[in-house]
């Protein structure tokens, strides 16, 4: 599966996802800027993206600690996700997500 | 209260690696200060995930960031550490006769010929909403804790965010603000419930404005502001007045001072070499998170190998003239007697 990941400065990279991966370690495996300071533990929230608004309804829903976590990070948006908290998988292929300020 | 205090091994942070370096410290009979940020030793662990299992401590299959630091802590209790919490390491230079001070911001001075900075990935500090130009107005308008309340009295304040400090700042400051508004980007809050009620009440009676909204822009002069530019998920946005922003999302880590201190860094990180974890400044180890050789992995267990090496290498440094014979735990009687079981 393809991740579609567009940085800070606005550069889109074309990422191999990996089955079973948080799309987080994906962004940092690949030397993007996700802070991800737990480690993917859902309890920083400095790995937050912006999930393209086609994508976000497709993705499963938050558990109650990523809709918690959230509102530790700065500048929430509607379409806002904690990356360590999507998981690679077959049906999210060229899914499109902006990694969002720090 | 400035205090100076003479040791042998001053330690910069007070996650598992610098209190496991305490242990292996202290069974060379090295005495050793400890500095954080944070108000309890942790770091990490205790900061970010304490609730969250680790699962590859060795001997441990599963142990909580706060199980794993409340065992450290007893573990070193023997060998009687001094912690120096709540206060972030400021300054480091050379004294004349050889050793190092390194200076915090509550004005403690810490003395000693070895320096081990097992600082992570840096200082917890409150999270910086990405709001442009708001560097002009922190600590005259804009801030990010309540150090006296009263300086808040009769303002028009601002807060945002959804957790417990943001709760609590506004059911604390409504009584004595002359205006409050809390900003959070969603109806629902991480607080505790009892604090999510009061707040609701207060905004029920018209004490406080809840509003659901974010900050796009910060209005003002010199430092002072005169409102900000709100907007709602749906992208409207209106002007709200207020001479007060507190904005409450938390911490993030920041290298912080360190990167002042003179010290060679690589991208953050301190170089060392793998015998003696030091870094290219004589007397000045690093180890755990911050440090970066070949082969690093960013691992609490290699912390604990590296707090090993460091402190037989720290030994030579405070007592050059002593010969250091290694010992075990479970056979050596010198060190059951160090450890109080013997």
């Amino acid at each position: 599966m393809k991740i579609i990941a567009t940085d800070r400065k606005g550069d889109l990279h074309t990422l191999e996802g990996r089955d079973g991966w948080s799309v987080m370690e994906i962004l940092r495996d690949a030397g993007l800027p996700v802070a991800a300071e737990c480690g993917g533990a859902c309890a920083c929230a400095t790995c937050q993206v912006y999930v393209d608004p086609e994508w976000y309804d497709r993705l499963p829903p938050k558990s109650d600690a990523e809709t918690d976590m959230l509102d530790m990070a700065i500048a929430v948006e509607p379409t806002s996700r904690l990356s360590c908290q999507i998981t690679c998988a077959p049906e999210l292929d060229g899914i499109k997500v902006t990694i969002a300020p720090e | 209260m400035a205090a100076r205090h003479e040791t042998d091994v001053a330690i910069l942070g007070a996650g598992p690696i610098g209190l496991f370096a305490v242990f292996e410290l202290g069974l060379l009979d090295l005495k050793a200060h400890l500095i954080d940020i944070l108000d309890r030793p942790g770091g990490q662990c205790t900061e970010l995930y304490p609730e969250k299992p680790i699962y590859d401590i060795p001997g441990l299959p599963v142990v909580s960031g706060q199980e794993l630091t409340d065992r450290l802590v007893d573990q070193i209790k023997p060998f009687g550490a001094q912690f120096h919490l709540n206060q972030m390491a400021c300054g480091l230079d050379r004294l004349d006769d050889g050793r190092w001070r390194l200076k915090t911001d509550a004005g403690t001075e810490v003395i000693a010929p070895v320096v081990v900075v097992a600082a992570g990935a840096g200082s917890f500090v409150p999270k910086r909403p990405p709001i442009a130009g708001i560097a002009d107005y922190e600590g005259k308008s804009v801030f990010y804790a309540v150090r006296k309340m009263e300086a808040f009295r009769g303002k028009n304040i601002l807060i945002a965010g959804g957790g417990d400090s943001a709760l609590d700042w506004t059911i604390n400051l409504a009584p004595i603000a002359a205006k409050l508004t809390l900003v959070h980007h969603r109806d629902g809050f991480r607080a505790q419930v009892h604090s999510v009620n009061q707040m609701r009440e207060l905004a029920a009676h018209g004490k406080i404005n809840f509003e659901i909204a974010s900050v796009k822009a910060l209005h003002g002069a010199n430092g002072q502001l005169e409102g900000v530019t709100l907007a709602s998920p749906d992208k409207r946005e209106w002007q709200h007045a207020c001479d007060t922003f507190m904005p409450f999302f938390g911490l993030t880590i920041k290298l912080g001072p360190i990167a002042e201190f003179g010290l060679n860094l690589h991208e953050d990180l301190i170089p060392v070499d793998t015998a003696k974890f030091e870094s290219s400044t004589p007397g000045i180890f690093a180890i755990g998170d911050i440090n970066t050789y070949p082969g690093k992995l960013k691992l609490i267990l290699c912390g604990f190998h590296e707090a090993a090496l460091m402190a037989q290498a720290a030994f030579h440094v405070c007592r050059p003239n002593e010969k250091l014979r290694f010992q075990y735990t479970t056979s050596s009687s010198s060190l059951q007697k160090k450890l109080g079981v013997a």
